[in-house]
């Protein structure tokens, strides 16, 4: 940090420590060092005091996506793959792509422990017309990865997060070919068309099957809506309240042979890890 | 440099239940017992106040790093293998306690017919039903002179459980009742009932009330909070190797686990084991652990590629179909939890209690319980309906037809996640001369050793028996009323997925070396003080989960090791090939 803290306990500024009590961070486990750092410079360099809706959601920022167009795209697809309607809020109110962003710099979406080394050959079934000794480190497109062929299905020396830039900015560039817009522009039925293109495996991508794309960000728009909140998606466990899920409890002794259905209140990880 | 280290009884690669129960036996008999063990060091505590689904379900926190080293998978032998690099699509558990914290809880036994499978399939049918290619053993040791070892397993785990109407001969009940029962599991079983089956309570390793084992370890009751399967439980309240036999082995005196220790080989010279060779992957040396006896215990993966690694034992050709390491191959994969989902229009359930083996269960089809005369497979399996409790994520199910995202998805996926219930089948997984594990030629692990390649696909026996489990499945999901019912489509072919944990053989247990590699004492055959422990030693793959199946077998195979060490070595077990030779 290039702040001291002295430099903002001036009349309108707050201590570090006083800023850290009232936004109620301190013990909040997700919050990655560098974007804490980021915020808290941001906001002392500002020396203004943030008000007090922006301080109830200041993991809402972007981690992993550098460029802001990237991060619309994937607010949009998602808000299509978890609608907003009558059951509730939908992706974006609750926090998913943000979710989605923080995943994406983690180690999962560095592939941090899977198995990431070469040869990434071509599948012989799915793709039995290629040669077989084609080899992905050299010619790129159109390997088979997640496809409904019998295959291992993780084949490409791309990882998570990169998967994520290239299905992203495709979505781009098929909205700009097809409707001669962006794809935040296109209509929802526009977009949604877009996105079975990708779930149809029709489009092509770079290193990438457009199908392990669209899985893999299906996947992650349904856990960061049901996921537990410290990860930054189901904002304030509304994703919870919908399925009347109550998250961890201690136990359900008493209740486990219960003929009627139990809707409880909702509890957080981090309302278990501080009242047990 | 390797440093060599100073000499021990026993050294034991793995701690899960097979490493466990054999280093608390040998360390209680008082031999000095290493342990090693890949992953890391846990306590009961690192499980504690963790319940957090996204970690431990959808991102794998106690499975293998694969980084450093899986396998590759292919279904044929004409086909270059791939890797399987996403703890997505495999599951091996990790860290001190091994897959045996994080599993389920279920614990049945296998059956008689499974011990003698091949006799007594040749009594009841003739040779003629036993199809060409299908690899048809029996296991060289009975179910009567093996059930001694169930109950000693059921007793250190205290297993809660009541006698399945169709069970076998037991010399005991299990040591604690059975499980509570959800209206889930009530429904199922009236239903069964109704259908003239006969269902009882999925034995389980989920204690239905506090317990004191033999070895003096206390375990808790059971809370039904449902983070267990792939957890580690949050009370002590699952039987694992954590609160069991670790703290046993280590109250001795007599037992040191090493964990981020990572065995490379099994030292071998002149027909015996001097000891393995570990490197530890904090700082990157290398360790020669010597020892008079040397245990492989880890998982079936882990056991079969350091014997190939360390070329010991014939490896199994399967154009010849001679050879024993590596034959064998079997497991539970896409073809096995195979059953109908019900929808209920007019009813909710309780779904997000639950617990990792609490079910009901009926072994109406299992095993050769019903005749197979007019029915194109041979062996059966269990039925069941579990309620694991399911968390927000894993609880989206939605009628066929439904599409996969989207309103309607939403509005469905929300609708029907307390009403919705799933019966299943849980087959055995029959032997085949082309499933196999071998060395993969081309991709290496952090070593630059080769990885383990399995080659493994479907027969029509497997397509069969998961396609009869189905229609039962729905036949009693139809009794259950549900409003609507999806079966299970039978994969045509094998994905390559290894999500189960449950994979066995390629090192099997049997009379004759020419088809196994261990006797009845898991003992090599070609190795008198090499022991290997673990689902590796399954011939075939029973009708039921396999976990009190190693349970039993690690205790068998400790007194082996006891009797090899009070004997001053030899083998333990007469093979037939030896008889012959006499």
């Amino acid at each position: 940090m290039t702040d001291k803290p002295s430099d903002t306990n001036g009349k309108e500024g707050l201590s570090r420590r006083q800023f850290l009590k009232n936004s109620g961070l301190v013990a909040g486990g997700v919050v990655g060092g560098s974007l804490f750092g980021g915020l808290l410079t941001n906001q002392f360099q500002k020396k203004t005091v943030p008000n007090k809706k922006d301080m109830a959601n200041l993991q809402d920022a972007r981690m992993f996506f550098s460029r802001k167009e990237d991060f619309d795209i994937l607010s949009a697809a998602t808000e299509r793959i978890f609608p907003k309607n009558d059951n509730g809020p939908g992706a974006i109110e609750l926090g998913v792509p943000y979710f989605i962003d923080k995943q994406l710099a983690g180690s999962w979406g560095m592939n941090a422990k899977d198995y990431m080394r070469g040869p990434f050959t071509q599948n012989l079934q799915a793709q039995g017309y290629q040669d077989s000794k084609r080899n992905q480190d050299n010619q790129g497109p159109n390997t088979a990865t997640q496809s409904p062929t019998p295959t291992p299905r993780y084949q490409t020396r791309l990882n998570r997060s990169e998967i994520f830039i290239i299905g992203l900015r495709k979505f781009d560039s098929v909205s700009q070919e097809k409707f001669g817009m962006k794809f935040v522009e296109a209509t929802g039925d526009q977009q949604d068309e877009m996105l079975h293109m990708f779930e149809d495996n029709k489009i092509n991508l770079t290193g990438i099957e457009a199908q392990t794309f669209f899985n893999l960000l299906l996947q992650t728009t349904i856990e960061g809506a049901y996921a537990d909140p410290l990860y930054g998606g189901n904002k304030e466990m509304m994703g919870w309240k919908m399925k009347e899920y109550p998250g961890p409890r201690m136990g359900y002794m008493n209740q486990i042979e219960e003929k009627e259905f139990i809707i409880m209140d909702q509890e957080s990880l981090k309302d278990y890890q501080t009242y047990g | 440099m390797v440093k060599k280290l100073e000499k021990v009884d026993v050294v034991v690669v793995g701690t899960g239940w097979a490493g466990g129960i054999v280093s608390a036996e040998l360390a209680k008999a008082g031999y000095k017992v290493v342990a090693l063990e890949r992953g890391g060091n846990k306590e009961r505590e690192d499980y504690t106040g963790v319940k957090d689904e996204l970690r431990f379900t959808n991102r794998f926190e106690m499975m293998q790093n694969l980084s450093p080293e899986t396998i590759t998978s292919r279904n044929t032998l004409e086909e270059i293998a791939l890797p399987v690099r996403t703890r997505h699509e495999m599951m091996a558990g990790t860290d001190l306690g091994g897959g045996s914290v994080h599993w389920a809880g279920a614990t049945y036994r296998f059956m008689p017919y499974d011990f003698e499978i091949y006799s007594k399939t040749v009594e009841r049918y003739g040779k003629k039903k036993i199809p060409e290619g299908m690899m048809l053993q029996d296991w060289g040791i009975t179910y009567a002179d093996f059930e001694k070892y169930y109950d000693r397993f059921e007793k250190t785990a205290g297993i809660s459980g009541e006698r399945d109407p169709f069970g076998e001969e037991r010399s005991n009940d299990y040591p604690n009742p059975p499980m509570m029962e959800s209206p889930a599991i009530s429904l199922f079983k009236e239903a069964s009932k109704q259908l003239g089956y006969h269902p009882y309570q999925v034995p389980s390793g989920n204690l239905s009330q506090t317990y004191e084992n033999p070895d003096g370890e206390v375990l808790n009751q059971c809370m039904f909070c449902s983070y267990c399967t792939q957890y580690g439980c949050d009370f002590g309240a699952k039987s694992d190797p954590l609160v069991t036999v670790i703290p046993t082995a280590k109250k001795t005196g007599n037992f040191e686990v090493r964990t981020d220790s990572y065995v490379r080989r099994v030292l071998y010279e002149g027909g015996k084991a001097k000891g393995v060779l570990y490197v530890d992957t904090n700082t990157g040396l290398e360790y020669e652990q010597p020892a008079d006896v040397v245990v492989l215990a880890a998982f079936t993966f882990t056991n079969n590629r350091l014997l190939l690694l360390s070329t010991i034992g014939q490896p199994y050709n399967p154009k010849t179909r001679k050879g024993v390491i590596g034959r064998n191959f079997n497991g539970q994969f896409n073809v096995t939890f195979l059953g109908a989902r019900g929808f209920f229009n007019k009813r909710k359930f309780n779904l997000y209690m639950g617990a990792g083996a609490l079910g009901g269960a009926l072994s109406d089809f299992a095993g050769d319980n019903f005749d197979h005369t007019n029915l194109n497979f041979i062996n059966g399996g269990g039925i069941e309906l579990r309620q694991y409790g399911d968390a927000a994520i894993a609880s989206n199910h939605v009628p066929k037809g439904t599409p996969r995202w989207g309103a309607e998805f939403k509005e469905k996926s929300i609708l029907y996640t307390n009403r919705n219930l799933v019966v299943w089948y849980t087959p055995a997984i029959m032997s085949w001369w082309h499933n196999y594990l071998d060395l993969d030629p081309t991709y290496k692990d952090e070593f630059n050793d080769p990885l383990l390649r399995i080659t493994n696909k479907y027969t029509d026996q497997d397509r069969t028996i998961a396609k009869f489990g189905v229609q039962k499945s729905k036949e009693i999901m139809e009794q259950m009323g549900a409003d609507i019912i999806d079966e299970d489509v039978v994969p045509e072919e094998f994905d390559h997925i290894y999500q189960g944990g449950h994979y066995a053989g390629g090192v099997v247990m049997g009379a004759d070396p020419a088809t196994s590699a261990v006797n009845n004492y898991l003992q090599m055959w070609d190795v008198d003080n090499l022991f290997v422990v673990g689902g590796s030693a399954f011939p075939h793959f029973g009708g039921h989960h396999p976990t009190a199946t190693i349970g039993a077998l690690a205790y068998r195979a400790s007194e082996g090791i006891e009797k090899y060490l009070k004997n001053g070595g030899g083998q333990l077990a007469e093979g037939k090939r030896k008889i012959f030779q006499a």
